[in-house]
């Protein structure tokens, strides 16, 4: 487990987060806070909600009702501009990693980093930036391949770079290690830890694994019919007694 | 009782897709004098588009006018009025075969190519992760793509013209001993502006109807391999309805020109 303690400033509150498609409700009122610095665990069964959760929080998924104030900031209330300017503060991992299949690996990265010119100016050259990035993931070599030459955990690992390239604060994280080998998946998580280390990122992760959960986790929520169900760290959940959260662990 | 019900619920469905569409259209219009310019993707849209159905419509504009000319060749014979070829094959043509003919074949490669490439991608998330990355999937995929089927089909209806004339010139001059330099004054001859200009501005609508409706279908693609394959599908079948309503409008209003 993750053991360093994170400073106790919110940088992410969810407050009776409620979001139905028709008469499915998936989310009933989830409260959530995110301090800085922290890697807060949410795992859940499938279809509990936990992505539509991250992807609301980001502003991809309208919610019926409730409040997300992100860095102090309800994205609600924020326009087009104001949320991608808020946006290049949160990095999100995607499940199947959405490497823009058309470019290369370097254009990836490249992409976003030159259509932010308020937070970075003007860049010429993005070798520098694109090169670090790469060796921060330890893929310099494939600076120039498409993404249909990488394999999964290399997909994951270039998404991962083009997520950093933008310096985030936060950086949301869904199912980081689903459909990866034992190995690539133990990489990844260890790739997660040192980039939290150097850059001090908080994170969100939402995962299954439950080795997962008990290397990087600060803190864990259990999301069940839409609701947190239960909070606190892996030891404490762990050795609930709970037949709900044992259920998790088994 | 039942069918009435779903008569409506059918039409209910068209009217939002209308509505759909038209929404699109004009968050098209306000993003495309937005900043930042999308201008090497729009080059790099206008490449694939433009260079990948060359051939196409080469060949399809070449057999057309072969075939045009061989059907029309015994009537005019019969009124002995052959030497009205080369007038009619090049009004029919500039003035409506070219264009449509040229549409509904790029309806097909382009339209449902737009619709497959955008839809894989909302399918696969690259769209979300555009979007969370703070940039404007819409200016960069969307924008791109309008302008340059709007400005791409004109071009390839231009050559499609010019190759399904010289098709008919080939037959002419097999079967009737007609000179090149005699088939195109003829050609020229026939032709006016009032031919040329209401053919060429219509393109361009053509081109606008078959980059929004494949954008559209593929942008809005539900979730799933299925919904990649109904949004390349349902962008060349609206794409094709909206090609024959835009000529008949076109026609419509050209005809009212005439009359003035």
């Amino acid at each position: 487990m993750n053991n360093s303690t994170p400073n106790l400033k919110p940088i992410i509150a969810i407050k009776d987060l409620k979001k139905s498609y028709g008469d499915n409700h998936v989310l009933n009122g989830f409260n959530m806070v995110l301090n800085e610095g922290e890697n807060l665990v949410i795992m859940g069964k499938s279809g509990s909600g936990k992505s539509v959760m991250i992807k609301c929080l980001i502003g991809l998924e309208e919610y019926d009702s409730g409040t997300i104030l992100v860095m102090g900031k309800d994205i609600r209330e924020l326009n087009h501009e104001q949320l991608d300017e808020l946006r290049t503060e949160v990095g999100f991992l995607f499940q199947g990693s959405a490497l823009y299949d058309s470019m290369t690996v370097r254009e990836n990265l490249e992409f976003p980093l030159r259509r932010h010119t308020k937070k970075f100016g003007v860049i010429k050259d993005t070798t520098p930036l694109v090169m670090e990035a790469l060796e921060n993931v330890g893929l310099a070599q494939t600076v120039n391949l498409m993404p249909e030459e990488l394999s999964g955990g290399m997909k994951r690992r270039i998404a991962l770079a083009r997520t950093l390239i933008l310096q985030p604060s936060i950086i949301l994280y869904d199912e980081p290690t689903t459909g990866l080998d034992p190995i690539t998946a133990k990489e990844i998580l260890l790739l997660m830890i040192s980039i939290q280390k150097k850059y001090n990122t908080s994170a969100i992760i939402i995962t299954h694994d439950v080795d997962c959960a008990r290397m990087i986790s600060n803190r864990m929520i259990l999301l069940v019919d839409g609701i947190n169900y239960a909070e606190g760290t892996f030891e404490e959940l762990s050795t609930s007694t709970d037949p709900k959260v044992q259920a998790f662990f088994k | 009782m039942n069918s009435i019900f779903k008569i409506v619920e059918l039409f209910n469905v068209f009217l939002l897709e209308i509505g759909e569409l038209s929404y699109f259209a004009g968050r098209f219009f306000k993003e495309v004098f937005k900043r930042p310019f999308e201008f090497k993707e729009f080059l790099r849209q206008c490449y694939y588009m433009g260079n990948r159905s060359l051939l196409l419509v080469a060949v399809t504009g070449f057999i057309i006018g072969l075939v045009f000319t061989l059907q029309s060749r015994p009537t005019l014979q019969e009124f002995g009025a052959v030497s009205w070829m080369p007038s009619m094959v090049s009004i029919s043509i500039i003035r409506e075969i070219g264009p449509i003919i040229t549409a509904l074949i790029c309806a097909g490669r382009i339209g449902s190519g737009i619709g497959a490439e955008l839809g894989s991608m909302r399918v696969t998330e690259q769209i979300d992760a555009m979007e969370v990355s703070g940039t404007n999937p819409f200016k960069y995929l969307i924008v791109t793509r309008i302008l340059a089927t709007t400005f791409m089909l004109p071009v390839l209806v231009f050559f499609g013209d010019c190759i399904a004339i010289f098709g008919s010139f080939l037959v002419e001059n097999l079967k009737g001993n007609v000179s090149f330099l005699l088939y195109y004054n003829q050609v020229f001859d026939a032709l006016e502006f009032g031919d040329l200009i209401p053919a060429t501005i219509k393109t361009f609508f053509f081109g606008f109807a078959i980059g929004l409706v494949g954008c559209f279908k593929g942008y809005n693609c539900k979730k799933g391999t299925a919904g990649v394959g109904l949004a390349a599908n349902s962008a060349v079948v609206y794409t094709s309805m909206l090609l024959f309503i835009i000529d008949f409008v076109a026609v419509f209003v050209t005809d009212i020109f005439y009359d003035l």
